[in-house]
């Protein structure tokens, strides 16, 4: 097994007496997929907020490649290698793919003493990382807007993989898109930690947590109830964990099959 | 018949099997068209000129007097309606354009008329003090989180209000003269103030291509003297409008910022420090056009600008630009403009009744906004 490229150690996060996250530990592998499962208000979203810059742990400590990561902004993340994808936030669908492919990232050409948007080269690469991740669009020029949601997820990953991201974190990526279009995504997280990128999903179906994960941690209330390998835990435990127990199991049984 | 059609069906899945995603539909070349965002008002341009050229051809509106009559109205539309422009797509609005441009003109002419500093100084402080109430603006929308609607409104009372205040305070008159005396020999008074192309427009006259006046003190000078700063100040603008825009990093980040200020924050683009920029933008563009007039007219009042915010904002979405943002063009503001301006003074020249203006102003707004309504469906393909 490689060295994991970040190490929480016991992360706690207090927004003023509430209690978000109360010592969570996890690590993360380069190559390996983490699933992060739990249901609503089970601290997910604080979790991944803290990796990408967003918070400041109140304590416990990250480390980043061997190093205490200490960053004040999301930018800052960004730029070491942490890419985290929205659900909803990913793209502006008035703007073509191309500019939202380079949105804060633009590359520029210098004519005389000013610099421009290098158009051509921006759609040239955004058509070569479309194609790659078996996108084919109509133009670079095509706005977002007319992409479906999967394909919107998987633009916003080969943008991360694209400028150089180390840990791509994605947060409930196939939470509101159909069958089809949730097998593409699952499959693009696949070619992406085949790549070496360590991945965190965040989800609570845990169908597509078992399709595409290595690792699977289970948050409830703040804690970690535990992280178990692939194989080492049936979906029925997966869920009984996320739903803290029993009574899940009875209203699963009422309404015939998994949920 | 039915086989038949089959066939080509199934000859065009293949056809385009081998060029695209079969997922997408061809997209014709007019609907192509059609989602750009200047598309509309350029098919209004059309209509409103050959409306013109058939009810006003022979009442002088296309003569040299007349194109340059319609043309300084436009152009003082498209200064006004480009700073308007970058700041909608950057999701904002500045409902203080009107109140900036009384307020820069009072204190030119208060700086040069009564305190006897020179033009120059009095138009770079002009200058500095509106940019500056611009990024206040920007400053309080960012802090506060408020609608730009709200707190611009707030600035077009405020603004207004201490332009009277100070005019009838330094002066006892809403109206200050003699700006005009004191701009004579000022090395920055004819950048705002002058006309261009002197000579290129005497030569044609010279030569018979415009008419020259036969009478009175000009004799032989041609009828257009030339090129007014007006005009230089317009096209200047947007030419800089839309290459900032269209070319550069930064009309990235306007569009970013526009469209979605949380996904551009999350990946980087300073939306707050692009949305201030934009406001100051507006008010620069305002102080052009109330530094512009008061040079014409020799004079400031207090009561300048009024209704222009809201007559930019029409300019911008004849243009083609979404009122939520994150969508338009500098070029089709411009032309927005010039349909405002042309329709103006065309009614004038064609003798109609000067209200009806304002109906044809409500009606063509209303269908700017329904069409734009309907490209932006087009491009996002929602329902």
């Amino acid at each position: 097994m490689t060295e994991p490229i970040i190490q929480m150690k016991n992360i706690e996060k207090h927004f003023g007496s509430v209690i978000a996250l109360g010592g969570v530990s996890l690590d993360l592998v380069p190559g390996e997929c983490h699933c992060l499962l739990g249901d609503n208000g089970a601290g997910k979203s604080t979790l991944i907020k803290t990796l990408s810059g967003v918070y400041k742990p109140s304590a416990g400590e990250i480390y980043f490649e061997g190093h205490p990561m200490n960053f004040d902004f999301p930018r800052d993340a960004i730029k070491a290698g942490i890419a985290t994808v929205y659900q909803d936030l990913a793209m502006i669908p008035l703007m073509s793919v191309s500019r939202n492919f380079f949105m804060g990232n633009e590359p520029m050409k210098k004519i005389g003493p000013i610099s421009f948007f290098d158009h051509r080269h921006a759609n040239e690469v955004t058509m070569g990382e479309m194609r790659k991740f078996g996108i084919n669009l109509r133009g670079p020029d095509q706005a977002v807007g007319t992409l479906s949601g999967g394909e919107r997820q998987t633009v916003a990953i080969a943008r991360a993989m694209y400028f150089g991201a180390k840990v791509l974190i994605l947060d409930e990526p196939t939470s509101a898109l159909g069958v089809r279009q949730t097998s593409n995504v699952l499959a693009t997280v696949d070619k992406v930690r085949n790549d070496g990128i360590a991945v965190v999903f965040i989800t609570h179906n845990v169908r597509h947590a078992l399709a595409v994960g290595d690792l699977f941690t289970v948050l409830n209330r703040g804690t970690t109830l535990g992280t178990a390998m692939r194989g080492e835990i049936t979906p029925e435990e997966l869920q009984d964990m996320m739903a803290g127990g029993q009574e899940l199991a009875t209203l699963e049984g009422s309404i015939g099959g998994t949920v | 018949m039915l086989s038949w059609l089959n066939q080509t069906e199934i000859l065009g899945t293949i056809m385009s099997d081998l060029t695209a995603d079969e997922r997408l539909k061809e997209v014709s070349t007019i609907r192509k068209a059609m989602i750009r965002p200047e598309l509309g008002a350029i098919c209004g341009a059309i209509l409103v000129f050959a409306f013109f050229l058939l009810v006003a051809g022979d009442s002088g509106m296309f003569s040299p007097e007349g194109i340059q009559n319609w043309t300084i109205v436009s152009a003082q539309f498209v200064i006004i309606a480009t700073g308007a422009c970058l700041l909608m797509i950057a999701g904002e609005f500045d409902l203080s354009v009107g109140s900036m441009i009384g307020f820069a003109g009072i204190i030119v002419a208060i700086l040069s008329v009564q305190w006897g500093w020179p033009i120059w100084v009095s138009i770079l402080v002009s200058f500095a003090l509106c940019v500056g109430l611009g990024a206040v603006n920007g400053f309080i929308v960012i802090k506060t989180g408020l609608p730009s609607f709200i707190v611009t409104l707030a600035f077009l009372y405020i603004l207004r209000g201490l332009t009277i205040w100070l005019s009838i305070l330094t002066t006892r008159k809403t109206i200050i003269g003699g700006v005009r005396d004191l701009a004579e020999g000022d090395w920055l008074a004819p950048v705002f103030g002058g006309v261009i192309l002197k000579d290129f427009f005497q030569w044609l006259g010279d030569v018979g291509v415009l008419e020259t006046f036969s009478r009175g003190s000009r004799v032989g000078q041609p009828v257009v003297a030339g090129v007014p700063m007006l005009v230089v100040w317009a096209i200047v603008l947007i030419f800089f409008g839309h290459v900032l825009l269209t070319r550069t990093r930064f009309g990235n980040w306007i569009f970013a910022s526009g469209g979605d200020k949380l996904a551009a924050r999350y990946v980087g683009v300073p939306v707050n420090r692009v949305k201030v920029l934009m406001f100051m933008f507006t008010a620069f563009c305002a102080t052009v056009f109330a530094i512009c007039q008061v040079m014409e007219f020799g004079s400031a009042a207090a009561d300048r600008g009024i209704l222009k915010e809201f007559e930019a904002i029409i300019c911008v979405v004849i243009g083609g630009a979404l009122l939520t943002g994150g969508y338009g063009s500098v070029i089709g503001a411009a032309i927005g403009a010039l349909i405002f301006g042309v329709v103006q003074q065309g009614l004038f020249f064609s003798g109609a009744e000067s209200s009806l203006f304002r109906v044809f102003l409500g009606v063509i707004l209303l269908a700017a906004v329904i069409l734009n309504t309907y490209i932006r469906r087009m491009i996002t393909g929602e329902k």
